[in-house]
């Protein structure tokens, strides 16, 4: 006669893996959540539209090189591709990092996350990577593909040897986009229950940081406010990586320490408010 | 032996206010109660000893354990059910309790397998594919339990397990805790201000009172020896009558019913003779006793002493 199956609690004795993975387990956890949800997926699959449309225009150059004086396929191309998906980096900023703290909040469940093995940096970490892995893959990934399709379609090594600073510039570029958006966005989901709200503040924090910038910019007849905002620091921090001439007259050592600062805040928000108990003083 | 935690004057402030004023606690293996009244410290001290909440001063050891210096491994050991509800948004039991699982460490088959294991032990069976923000308030009690679990902790910590639950819920979780503690080798220290719970639960019981220890010690111990209760219900004027129990050396404390609880404390004199005593007393305090017969002592006549003492 078979033993009947004991449906009581029993000890463990299998192996456990030592602290300090749980935030592979968070990202891991982030990443299929959203790979279950249709509309993010066609958020990314319209994200690589760009990427075709420059691989074309690649191809065509390769294969016609008079083409290139009407679309020249040179640094500043990977520049404008990279600014040019600046728009699919804020959607998948608001639609990924919106709720990736909020919703922890809005459920008490940092409570349990905290309560396990867990140091905050980690759980801070693993959500963060959630936000980079998507944002990098539609800026990074695409911009490095692209520099791979040149060499393919081409044939040849000279467009690198010729561009050397080209995959440094890229990927410098586009974890300059990827770290200031995923920091703010995380430390702003870290301040609210709702995930909208933050989206809402998120969208704020760029497009009214622009537009006092537009003001000042009309009212001083000069560029040297452009530190206000924080679209136009990242561009004037690309142009300097991508060895462009700068496109404000503010300087480029400014643009970068205050983007450093912004990180800085964030992190400084999140150590604040990523807590196993809510404090109130 | 190792107690499963100790605290060394430890002191915890939130701003100007304490929370923990130099407390010095030991609690053994087994179940220990913790128990005070709202605002004592209870939840307080199981988070500083999650490493939640940092001590102003003092060392807390949790199975030995200095938590201060070793956050991860303390909590790699332990289970926490906290006291308000919480979940991860989005996911149904099992995804739920074997996320958890894997946060602790456990490798994923283990922890799907162990969800469905402890999902079934405490009750939710037949509920584990359903998300967990559809639960009723007494199912997201039990989660919070297979979550705690899931890792198989070798201490427990529960905060205000039975809140919310229909008494026959209640009755089931306590059964769930008893048989953690009694059975299955899990130390717990159980948070509550439900005096009954802990008394059917635990061994070990410690009381907090603004901050402070008020009394500790094995509960049967506590109620042993050292004098007599009594219930007594009067008529008439309350506060001269209680003023005259006290005056005479009989603490008294009210209870949920209409009756009070009097303690006479010493040596069992001749028969009768504290009822005697207490009639003469109602006497001279002009009230009439209604009611007055021989008690047990239970754990809510030491939870009153401790804290009615300190």
């Amino acid at each position: 006669m078979s033993p009947i199956h004991d449906q009581s609690y029993r000890r463990y004795e299998g192996t456990r893996q030592p602290p300090g993975r749980g935030w592979a387990v968070i990202t891991w956890n982030g990443i299929l959540t959203l790979l279950s949800r249709r509309i993010f997926l066609a958020v990314m699959l319209i994200a690589w539209v760009p990427f075709i449309v420059r691989a074309v225009q690649i191809y065509v150059v390769t294969i016609y090189p008079t083409a290139s004086q009407l679309a020249p396929v040179d640094a500043k191309m990977f520049q404008n591709f990279l600014e040019q998906q600046g728009l699919f980096v804020y959607f998948v900023t608001v639609y990924v990092g919106a709720g990736l703290i909020a919703t922890d909040l809005r459920a008490n469940a940092l409570q349990i996350y905290l309560a396990k093995p867990l140091l905050r940096i980690e759980y801070i970490g693993g959500k963060l990577a959630v936000l980079m892995v998507y944002l990098l893959e539609v800026t990074l990934l695409p911009g490095l593909l692209l520099i791979m399709l040149q060499v393919m379609f081409s044939g040849s090594f000279e467009f690198l040897r010729n561009n050397a600073f080209v995959i440094p510039a890229v990927t410098l570029a586009s974890l300059v986009r990827v770290v200031v958006a995923g920091c703010t966005m995380l430390a702003l989901s870290s301040l609210s229950k709702s995930s909208r709200y933050v989206a809402v503040m998120y969208t704020g924090a760029i497009f009214f940081s622009a537009a006092v910038f537009g003001v000042l910019q009309v009212i001083t007849g000069s560029t040297r406010m452009a530190w206000v905002s924080i679209t136009a620091n990242i561009d004037q921090v690309t142009d300097a990586i991508f060895r462009q001439p700068v496109r404000y007259e503010t300087p480029v050592v400014v643009c970068v320490l205050v983007l450093l600062g912004l990180v800085a805040l964030s992190i400084s928000v999140l150590e604040r408010r990523v807590r196993g108990v809510e404090v109130v003083k | 032996m190792t107690p499963a935690v100790a605290l060394d004057h430890v002191t915890v402030t939130y701003g100007k206010n304490a929370a923990l004023r130099d407390v010095t606690a030991v609690f053994p293996k087994g179940a220990v109660g913790l128990l005070g009244p709202n605002g004592a410290g209870k939840s307080t001290m199981l988070k500083s000893l999650l490493g939640f909440v940092a001590p102003d001063k003092g060392r807390l050891e949790v199975l030995g354990l200095n938590v201060a210096e070793r956050p991860l491994d303390v909590r790699a050991k332990l289970g926490y059910m906290p006291e308000s509800d919480g979940h991860i948004p989005g996911m149904n039991a099992v995804t739920f309790v074997a996320y958890c699982g894997r946060l602790a460490g456990l490798p994923k088959a283990d922890a799907i397998q162990r969800a469905h294991e402890v999902l079934y032990y405490v009750g939710l069976g037949e509920a584990r594919y359903r998300n967990v923000e559809t639960y009723s308030t007494g199912m997201k009690q039990r989660i919070k339990l297979a979550q705690a679990l899931v890792h198989d902790p070798d201490l427990l910590f529960l905060d205000e397990p039975t809140n919310g639950m229909d008494p026959k819920g209640r009755d089931e979780m306590l059964e769930l805790i008893r048989d953690l503690a009694h059975n299955k080798g899990i130390d717990l220290i159980l948070s509550s201000h439900l005096l009954p719970d802990v008394e059917y639960t635990c061994d070990h019981v410690v009381v907090l009172d603004k901050g402070a220890v008020a009394t500790s010690g094995p509960i049967e111990a506590l109620k042993g020896p050292g004098g007599r209760i009594y219930e007594v219900r009067v008529k008439g004027e309350l506060a001269p009558f209680l003023a005259a129990l006290k005056g005479a050396g009989l603490e008294s404390h009210e209870t949920d019913e209409d009756v009070m609880r009097v303690f006479v404390p010493g040596a069992i004199g001749a028969d009768g003779d504290d009822q005697r005593r207490i009639c003469e007393i109602a006497l001279a305090s002009r009230v009439q006793v209604r009611h007055l017969k021989p008690s047990v002592p239970t754990l809510e006549d030491v939870f009153a002493r401790a804290v009615g003492e300190s």
